[in-house]
């Protein structure tokens, strides 16, 4: 058992749990964290593959990659909470009325 | 590998997905927050081992760090508008037909079954492009291989990424548009004080992370998300209040990092030299004015998009300042 195949695996559950979340849960702030666990799982895997016995070096590019993912992740979260506090405020004003 | 390092990674491993699933199933939104963070530190840990430090700097201040202050932040915003299901202890949620439940975990199961055979599948340990970028690293301008490829090799993908960051503040500023004025959290007038003592430091830590990215972990989106805990903190703190006369200084920020890196690449074209192929001898000089105009944009974006709703003078809310 090395590194690269514990953590390929536990990336992989990652990502189940994630994707797992992100359909079966009902609270929108869980589904968002599901999809976020599945980006991260996705970066387990490519790291895992970007991985060499040392002393070898690393490859470079997947490590870019996964860094481009995390910001656009980011990203899509900001704007998916904006959504969420809109509907939220929608929704409280309808219970209003 | 030596044993205890086996059993690190082998319960380091465990951590991480005990507390992914905790954090999907604790009933607590707050709760579920905080288990994130430690999940997403605890990754950070993890690629760490996996000899990626770049990419586990990058988890944790912007993956972890800002996602995480984003979700605080909306969590305050669903609880002070109060709505039941956002309360700790609230009602269980609707139960779902057992059909459904069972459906949507043997979709999952499949899902994950597939992916599985997938990489089990795919040769292992095999030589990816690390040979072409070592060869190509004397050309590039910086000594970090993850830089190289970030800002040189593959920098169209980067200018997407800036692009990408640059719409989400479009979206978030549109979608909350006419929206009322947000209750602000606020830490109080003791942070004040804590706040004046640690911004020096972390301007100092942010700018450092920017440099020190052309030849060790580091770069751009490090360095900017350590400069936007600072406006994190100058938010909470009350020491930055947004105010609608900033609005074009913000904006002009926003699109500062997009418009430095669109304009290199196209000056640098022509004289039979494609976009992003720095001319011999500048590259360091180039990426290094790329990245300190991105890491400002980074900076200010990633603020903005923790405050959330553009600072407008609305119906209602007009401000009289003193």
């Amino acid at each position: 058992m090395t590194p690269d195949l514990i953590y390929g695996a536990a990336g992989l559950a990652v990502f189940g749990i994630g994707l797992w979340g992100a359909i079966a849960l009902q609270d929108r702030m869980r589904r968002l964290l599901g999809l976020k666990l599945c980006s991260v799982g996705a970066g387990f895997v490519l790291i895992v593959g970007a991985w060499r016995e040392p002393p070898a070096a690393p490859d470079p590019v997947p490590h870019a990659l996964v860094i481009t993912g995390i910001v656009v992740m980011l990203s899509a979260t900001a704007a998916a909470l904006a959504l969420i506090r809109r509907l939220h405020d929608l929704e409280a004003a309808d219970d209003r009325a | 590998m030596s044993e205890p390092l086996f059993l690190f990674d082998l319960l380091l491993a465990l951590a991480v997905v005990a507390i992914a699933a905790a954090a999907l199933l604790v009933r607590d939104a707050f709760a579920m927050i905080v288990l994130f963070v430690v999940f997403g530190l605890l990754s950070a840990l993890a690629w760490v081992r996996l000899a990626a430090p770049d990419v586990a700097l990058a988890e944790a201040a912007i993956g972890t760090g800002l996602t995480g202050a984003l979700l605080l932040k909306t969590l305050h915003h669903l609880r002070a508008r109060g709505m039941a299901g956002w309360e700790p202890g609230a009602a269980a949620p609707r139960p779902v037909p057992r059909a459904v439940a069972s459906l949507n975990a043997g979709l999952t199961l499949a899902v994950v079954a597939g992916l599985g055979v997938a990489i089990l599948g795919s040769p292992l340990r095999v030589t990816g492009l690390e040979i072409a970028v070592a060869e190509a690293m004397p050309l590039s301008g910086v000594d970090n291989p993850v830089t190289a490829v970030l800002l040189n090799f593959r920098a169209y993908d980067t200018l997407m990424e800036v692009v990408v960051l640059l719409a989400a503040i479009i979206v978030v500023w549109q979608v909350e548009r006419g929206a009322d004025a947000a209750p602000a959290p606020s830490l109080g007038p003791i942070w004040q004080g804590f706040a004046r003592l640690t911004l020096p430091a972390a301007a100092i830590v942010g700018v450092y992370l920017l440099w020190a990215g052309a030849e060790a972990p580091g770069g751009a989106f490090q360095g900017g998300a350590m400069l936007a805990a600072i406006g994190l903190m100058l938010l909470l703190t009350g020491l930055y209040r947004p105010h609608p006369d900033h609005r074009a200084t913000a904006r002009l920020l926003f699109v500062l990092g997009t418009v430095a890196f669109a304009a290199v690449a196209l000056l640098v074209a022509g004289a039979g030299r494609a976009s992003f192929e720095y001319p011999q001898g500048h590259a360091k000089t180039l990426i290094l004015l790329i990245e300190g105009l991105v890491t400002i944009s980074i900076a200010v974006t990633l603020t903005a998009l923790f405050h959330g709703r553009e600072p407008a003078a609305l119906k209602g809310e007009l401000r009289h300042d003193p």
